[in-house]
């Protein structure tokens, strides 16, 4: 392998791999990451072995990939050239693809993607509706590289942004041209990037430190993930561009240790980085030196929190302090300290290569470029989605998305997970960015986008959502540990069917004095879920107090067990499952549930294999 | 553990900063939990007051101060696995296994534990039995699964001697 002595020999090199591969080469990307929950190393296995069967192999290059995005379609993979996308692939359907796909150059129709709608089948991935609403920046290169070669990142225009800052451009230049980007964090607050930089360029310190928080700990949400598996280049690239701006000699990347093949990938990546010169002292022969750690999280959502996070790479409890100081001004061991989400840090090389009028030409007027979103929950296409800034969240969710499944009704979306807030019907048609959003109540957050339809109890989730900052609140400070634990115990009240009005009272009055006195973020956006769900959804609030129902059926001490006798088949299983022994009847006789003895633990409707067990 | 593993890894991280949450994640990586005699080792070794590697080792959720099951059942109870129903996935298994979430089962062959997120939310509702996902679980596909991890199956790691 090379090593980079000069900025002239990053192009060179490219120049030279460019000219050794054949960009009309046949290949198949296969997803490798998140697929491989779905057996992806099986059928790619199986589509190598077939390939060398019949001598192919050289000709025909198996690519294994970061996420595709098409989650719902795992796993996938796509035929170059031609663009051909399949999905639901087993090991046994590789046998066909190489006979018909390589060795014909037919498409295999039963592996294509049918719309929902017509059932009419699409050959094309780019003419999916779930990928051609999209634009791709960050995700660019996801699906599309092996994340494990440093060689397919540079073959692809990467580390050209690096070399070009580094060579033309002074730190202060750099940093001007972020802010003019009109670039905000995308870990969930959106600040702008540009000005965090420019403050950590000011501080003077023979020290500095820059960070890159990877610890992705919104349930719901895998964005961070999929860029640092499928692309981890993008993001190490702006950390240098970052660490040269703000003047920072060594960075650490705070990964979450639940995410083990980002670790991989990371570590081949920085190994490679070493091997190439890109790491070290005197970068490219510049006077720049760059030291980079990678630190794994030990579990506590907390330390997405910034100045919690530091103390976790301190080797402490991961618990928040008071700000200020600030960790631009004494972070890391008393370090000026600069920290970046990995999809802030991905936008960077990009900016720096095109320009800031390029990308402040995308997106709203104050929400510029993109923003990766993790679209979960009751929706078609499960998935990674990457929305220019201004789109409604009707085109997000039924374009993109495909609607809701099952016939039922949008409800509402959530965004930022136990930090943001719900969003309701009447706001599809908001165009999505950090202003709108708070402006509705909810928050733009790290991405997480999950959609409820109408089976979904918005009191369920305001507890689910409780329960978790709940349990993940550090104790530190009094409002979020009594605080969450007070308004957990009121929404188990209300669940329960035993909660009254001034509960509810209490409740508001309790998410407002949490909100305005916690010390980090954590507390302080922990009662968002409550207050949104309050503010559109009161009306059920109101039903699990006043009529003691649940009109979602959701909350199992609120409902009514009974037998539907037209399709009890006898068989028995509900009353041996009953802990009460509320269900009378033999085997070959109707079941029948006796109300007073039931206690609503909803076993039978869970063992009933006919259905038999209805709920109202 | 053997001391000498453990010796190694506190020579490794011995003075350097920050290297307390590391030094405790080999520790269990080594031996499957964190002992009390494990955790003073550490302190003494790394010369840092036991005070604090006590406050570390039950800070995070990953530290285990007690013997684990075998097998490790993670249930995802993020958002999107909970509003397609990991509830009752999840106390499927706690009836089934006869455990509560956080703790092994009487035999040590499985531990069930329930996480924030798996981030495999198009397999909502999913379990993770030690490395393998399970998609779409429901309170009657639980317990197919675990029949693969009783009495030594196919898919269930060192297979049983006694059969």
């Amino acid at each position: 392998m090379a090593r980079f002595k000069t900025f002239k020999d990053i192009a060179k090199y490219r120049e030279k791999l460019n000219k050794e591969r054949d960009s009309e080469a046949t290949a198949i990307r296969v997803c490798m990451t998140g697929c491989r929950a779905k057996g992806a190393d099986a059928f790619s296995e199986s589509l190598k072995a077939e390939l060398k069967k019949r001598g192919l192999e050289k000709k025909f290059k198996v690519i294994e990939t970061g996420c595709h995005g098409f989650c719902s379609m795992s796993p996938v993979a796509v035929v170059e050239p031609g663009n051909i996308f399949y999905g639901n692939l087993k090991p046994e359907d590789a046998e066909e693809i190489v006979e018909e796909t390589v060795v014909n150059g037919r498409t295999v129709e039963r592996l294509l993607f049918a719309d929902p709608a017509t059932q009419e089948k699409i050959v094309k991935e780019k003419e999916i509706p779930f990928y051609s609403h999209q634009k791709r920046l960050v995700l660019k290169n996801c699906g599309v590289v092996d994340p494990r070669e440093i060689d397919d990142y540079i073959c692809r225009g990467g580390y050209a942004a690096f070399s070009k800052a580094l060579e033309t451009m002074k730190p202060e230049e750099v940093v001007e041209e972020i802010l003019k980007s009109g670039l905000r964090g995308r870990g969930g607050a959106g600040f702008p990037t540009g000005l965090k930089w420019r403050f950590a360029n000011k501080e003077r310190s023979d020290k500095k430190f820059l960070v890159c928080n990877a610890d992705e700990g919104d349930p719901g949400a895998f964005m961070d993930r999929a860029v640092l598996e499928g692309d981890p280049h993008a993001v190490l690239e702006g950390m240098l561009i970052g660490a040269y701006a703000i003047g920072a000699d060594e960075g650490y990347i705070y990964v979450r240790a639940e995410y083990p093949i980002a670790i991989a990938h990371l570590n081949i990546a920085l190994k490679q980085m070493e091997e190439l010169g890109l790491l070290g002292r005197n970068i490219l022969g510049a006077k720049f030196s760059f030291d980079l750690h990678i630190k794994e999280g030990a579990g506590a959502f907390v330390c997405g929190e910034e100045t919690a996070l530091m103390a976790s790479i301190e080797g402490k409890r991961g618990t928040p302090r008071v700000r200020p100081p600030f960790p631009i001004q004494s972070g890391l061991w008393g370090h000026p300290t600069c920290i970046n989400n990995v999809e802030t840090l991905a936008n960077v090389a990009a900016i720096i290569e095109n320009g800031s009028d390029w990308y402040a030409s995308m997106g709203t007027e104050k929400s510029k470029g993109t923003k990766v979103f993790a679209l979960a929950g009751m929706i078609r296409n499960t998935g990674l989605v990457e929305a220019p800034m201004g789109m409604t969240l009707r085109e997000i969710i039924f374009e993109v998305g495909g609607g809701i499944p099952n016939g039922k009704k949008f409800k509402a979306a959530l965004t930022g997970g136990p930090s943001g807030g719900c969003i309701p019907e009447q706001f599809l048609d908001l165009p999505i960015d950090y202003d709108s959003l708070a402006k509705v109540g909810a928050i733009m957050g790290s991405g997480g986008l999950i959609i409820m339809d109408e089976s979904t109890c918005v009191v369920d989730i305001a507890k689910y959502f409780m329960t978790f900052t709940q349990s993940e609140s550090c104790g530190k400070c009094v409002p979020c540990r009594m605080g969450t634990k007070r308004m957990l115990e009121l929404l188990e009240r209300i669940t329960d069917g035993k909660g009254t009005m001034e509960d509810l009272a209490l409740l508001e009055e309790t998410a407002d004095i949490v909100k305005d006195t916690s010390l980090c973020g954590l507390g302080q956006t922990a009662p968002n879920p409550v207050i949104t769900t309050l503010k559109y959804f009161r009306d059920e609030y109101l039903a699990h107090i006043e009529q003691k129902k649940c009109p979602a059926l959701k909350c199992k001490a609120l409902l009514t067990y009974t037998v539907a006798e037209d399709k009890c088949k006898k068989c028995h299983k509900c009353a041996e499952s009953c802990p009460a022994n509320a269900i009378s009847g033999q085997k070959k006789e109707i079941h029948k549930i006796d109300q007073a003895k039931c206690v609503k633990c909803g076993m039978c409707h869970t063992v009933c294999p006919f259905d038999a067990i209805e709920l109202s | 553990m053997s001391t000498s593993a453990l010796t190694e890894i506190i020579e490794r991280y011995r003075g350097k900063p920050g290297s307390l949450i590391p030094a405790l994640q080999k520790a269990q990586a080594e031996m499957g939990y964190l002992s009390g005699e494990t955790l003073e080792q550490i302190s003494t070794g790394l010369g840092i007051p036991f005070s604090r590697v006590f406050g570390v080792a039950t800070f995070y959720s990953q530290f285990y101060l007690s013997p684990r099951g075998k097998h490790t059942i993670k249930v995802c109870v993020g958002t999107a696995c909970h509003v397609r129903g990991a509830g009752a996935a999840l106390q499927a298994l706690e009836e089934k296994l006869g455990v509560k979430a956080g703790n092994p089962t009487e035999d040590l062959n499985f531990q069930l534990e329930t996480v924030a997120c798996l981030g495999t939310c198009f397999l909502a509702p999913a379990i993770m039995i030690d490395k393998d996902y399970y998609g779409e679980q429901t309170p009657k596909t639980v317990g197919k699964i675990l029949k693969k991890y009783i009495g030594g199956g196919a898919d269930a790691g060192t297979p049983d001697p006694e059969e």
